[in-house]
């Protein structure tokens, strides 16, 4: 039979995550992939939090867990604009494409 | 932790897979609805740690309004075609991106490992929050009380956000290239 989940699977679940989105923000060039990884890395603190609110019996966990999903949500959405505000500009959404401080 | 395993343990491989495939695939929608496979087993999971209010927020705001806001820009933008951007990558970025984050998941997994947890600070056992009427009654009560400044000071950032983005969506023309900017060398 499975073993039983600890607590310390639950984080390290959440760690395997949060690497993986920080790899894919390092690894890749397309803007609007970059912006999910950035979501896939809130997610996992989310989660991270909500295990730990989970092991102390405390709500502030699930509470911080509101607020972020609410910055999350802000920060996809100027996120968003300043790609479009990007793309009128260099008709690209390629990061290598930004470097107008070079000129 | 009263935590089915079975379940655990399928929505954990299934939010894994998706979200390398969310990095490894080429083209941004197929990204896009990995994600959204990744955001539906992170609700489970949280279904599973008996944060019901976050579930459904997580499957409301995540996989609903955010992953339309994506969707939506990928569209507009035309940017789904595929484009394999991580073979342009130098080859050292990329080993020094997947060793770092090998190295840093090990030390964390470590870490967790061998830590020893605190004992439990509150008194929100899962029968005190059954018995006080539920997770969603108990956390909506702990919002409009204890944490009433930053529940306000978040409609402030929701503001703010929604007037910046109206802001640098709605400018007129392009911002001014220099003369003889040719783009990517």
């Amino acid at each position: 039979m499975l073993p039983p989940v600890e607590p310390w699977l639950v984080l390290s679940f959440c760690a395997a995550i949060f690497f993986i989105g920080f790899t894919g923000i390092l690894i890749r060039r397309n803007i609007i992939v970059i912006l999910m990884c950035v979501e896939l890395m809130l997610n996992a603190v989310n989660l991270t939090f909500v295990t730990f609110s989970k092991t102390l019996h405390h709500m502030g966990g699930q509470l911080s867990v509101f607020f972020i999903i609410t910055v999350a949500a802000a920060e996809s959405a100027v996120g968003l604009g300043l790609i479009i505000s990007m793309f009128r500009t260099l008709r690209s959404v390629d990061t290598d494409e930004i470097q107008l401080l070079k000129e | 932790m009263d935590v089915s395993p079975v379940f655990f343990y399928i929505f954990a491989s299934l939010a894994i897979a998706c979200s390398l495939l969310v990095v490894l695939k080429k083209n941004p929608v197929a990204s896009a609805f990995s994600l959204v496979l990744v955001f539906f087993a992170f609700a489970g999971i949280y279904a599973l740690l008996d944060a019901h209010l976050i579930a459904a927020l997580q499957i409301l705001v995540y996989a609903g309004a955010i992953m339309v806001l994506f969707i939506f820009v990928i569209m507009l933008l035309s940017a789904d075609t595929p484009s394999f951007d991580i073979a342009r990558t130098h080859i050292s970025t990329r080993m020094a991106a997947m060793i770092g984050g090998l190295v840093l998941f090990g030390l964390f997994v470590w870490a967790f490992r061998n830590n020893t947890y605190l004992a439990p600070t509150g008194n929100f056992t899962p029968e005190n929050i059954e018995a006080a009427g539920g997770n969603t009654r108990v956390v909506s009560e702990l919002m409009f009380s204890e944490y009433i400044l930053p529940f306000e000071l978040t409609s402030v950032l929701l503001l703010g956000a929604i007037i910046s983005a109206v802001a640098l969506a709605k400018r007129k023309g392009a911002a001014q290239l220099p003369p003889g900017y040719k783009g990517k060398a």
